[in-house]
């Protein structure tokens, strides 16, 4: 059986931070992803990351991507690429299925697990057609494969996800047709809602699907406006010629294997659902097993990378690759970039979300 | 369709382009794209009718999860074509409406 010191489940941002961390410090690292290619979600995003510069605003996506890769190669952490892993045993042995044909278990001193996120859907009549997408699903399709799904799209919900997406909709030479948002209102950046507004997008707050239509794919919906119940309001209901609809209603933390381990969770709404609970190490509630960037609670990229070079750190630190006084100094730096990063009215309510998971960590921790 | 000119991605990328067949006919596709990217770019949304009400379905989630997307590569049945890459000559059957799955339902 193969011994590895570290494994890193899943190359995304989380999962790509971790490794360069750890493998930075010295450790040994293998970073595990089921895709073909590392990157995770990152090399959709084409727009340029908000924040501060120490948190690299002003980049796009795909090319935080190209770094993380291009650090990954220089720490000396490996990536394997097209391993499942499906299960993980006790004493942090894992199963892992490689090329869809052989199992292996590889027996790890430190998981850190950085599955990401799957996003959610919304049931209404017709929501099953052919052409209605998530929302990443669209994204993933316009920007990695450059593939438009209809020239019309009706995109529901008006979080940052949905307002981003209709604009790259709008960049892949695509038309949207509105976006809509039962809440009473838009519920994302105004930045990101003024670019498509100026477009001339209509942002229809207030608003919700009441059904697709179409025979073999989605040729049109009708749109209804709710009231303070979000109940639909009889004689407002429209038609929409559109080919496809993007759901951008949230994300909901892959906890899988997490559970599988037995780790303690917690439902968070405003992370997105259960989640495993960690401490400020993002060590989980069984000792040895970390959690960083959507799995401990969905948020952004950026602080995806931030929660990731966390837990590289800390792991890198228990298996005495950086002593105590040392390791204490960087992830305060980690902590002090995240804590910026989570400001600002949305930004406030994650933090609090997040500091309520590390309150109910300490209680719990594996140590 | 194919997105050719992108104000951020540029000009559309080199990539061999091969072909496919989809139930017996050629479609054009991009060699290492996914199977699903190189349907919807030929128009096609429905990759299977489900085996007990023969309902339509297409991508859903696009990232190997829903499974919403299977359909017959290479004689292999329920493969995720969101996540499976193109290779030349790859033979794709949609599932469902009178194939194997449907009557292994059905019976």
């Amino acid at each position: 059986m193969r011994k590895i010191e570290i494994v890193v489940v899943g190359a995304g941002p989380a999962g790509l931070s971790a490794a360069v961390e750890a493998a930075r410090l010295g450790a040994e690292v293998l970073v595990l992803d089921e895709n073909h290619k590392p990157g995770g979600q990152l090399f959709k995003q084409i727009h340029k990351f908000f924040g501060s510069r120490e948190h690299r605003a002003g980049v796009r996506g795909f090319d935080l991507g190209y770094e993380l890769l291009a650090e990954a190669a220089q720490t000396g952490a490996t990536i394997a690429l097209n391993s499942v892993v499906f299960s993980i045993y006790a004493d942090k042995r894992l199963g892992v299925i490689e090329d869809g044909k052989i199992s292996r278990t590889i027996q790890a001193d430190k998981i850190i697990l950085a599955t990401g996120a799957s996003e959610n859907a919304v049931a209404f009549p017709g929501w099953i057609l052919p052409g209605v997408m998530g929302a990443g699903a669209v994204q993933t399709m316009i920007n990695l494969h450059r593939v438009l799904p209809a020239v019309k799209t009706l995109v529901i919900g008006s979080g940052n996800v949905g307002l981003i997406v209709s604009y790259q909709l709008l960049q892949a030479g695509g038309q949207v047709v509105a976006v809509v948002e039962a809440a009473p209102r838009i519920g994302g950046y105004g930045v990101h809602a003024a670019k498509i507004s100026r477009a001339g997008v209509p942002i229809l707050a207030g608003y919700t699907v009441k059904r697709a239509y179409g025979d073999e794919k989605v040729e049109g919906a009708t749109i209804v406006k709710v009231d303070e119940y979000f109940q639909p309001i009889v004689g407002t209901e429209q038609d929409v010629e559109v080919g496809c609809i993007a759901v951008a209603v949230g994300l909901t933390p892959l906890s899988e294997l997490a559970c599988l381990c037995g780790c303690v969770t917690m439902y968070v709404p405003r992370l997105g659902g259960m989640l495993p609970v960690h401490d400020a190490d993002m060590q989980t509630s069984v000792d040895g097993i970390y959690v960083a960037g959507d799995i401990a609670g969905a948020e952004e990229a950026s602080t995806a990378m931030e929660e990731g070079r966390l837990a590289g750190i800390a792991a890198a630190e228990k298996l005495g690759y950086i002593q105590g006084p040392e390791a204490a100094l960087a992830k305060d730096a980690v902590w002090r970039r995240m804590n910026t990063l989570r400001t600002g009215s949305f930004g406030q309510a994650r933090r609090e979300a997040k500091l309520s998971i590390v309150q109910q960590g300490r209680g719990v921790g594996g140590d | 369709m194919r997105v050719t000119n992108h104000p951020i991605l540029g000009s559309q990328q080199s990539g061999s382009m091969v072909t496919i067949y989809l139930d017996g006919d050629p479609v054009p596709a991009r060699e290492g794209e996914p199977i699903a990217a190189a349907l919807v770019a030929a128009g096609r949304l429905r990759l299977r009718y489900t085996v007990k009400r023969h309902e339509p379905r297409g991508v859903f989630c696009g990232i190997g999860r829903c499974t919403d997307c299977v359909m017959t590569v290479n004689g292999e049945s329920n493969v995720r074509t969101c996540v499976t890459q193109v290779t030349p000559g790859m033979n794709i059957v949609s599932q469902g409406k009178g194939s194997t799955e449907a009557a292994q339902c059905e019976r």
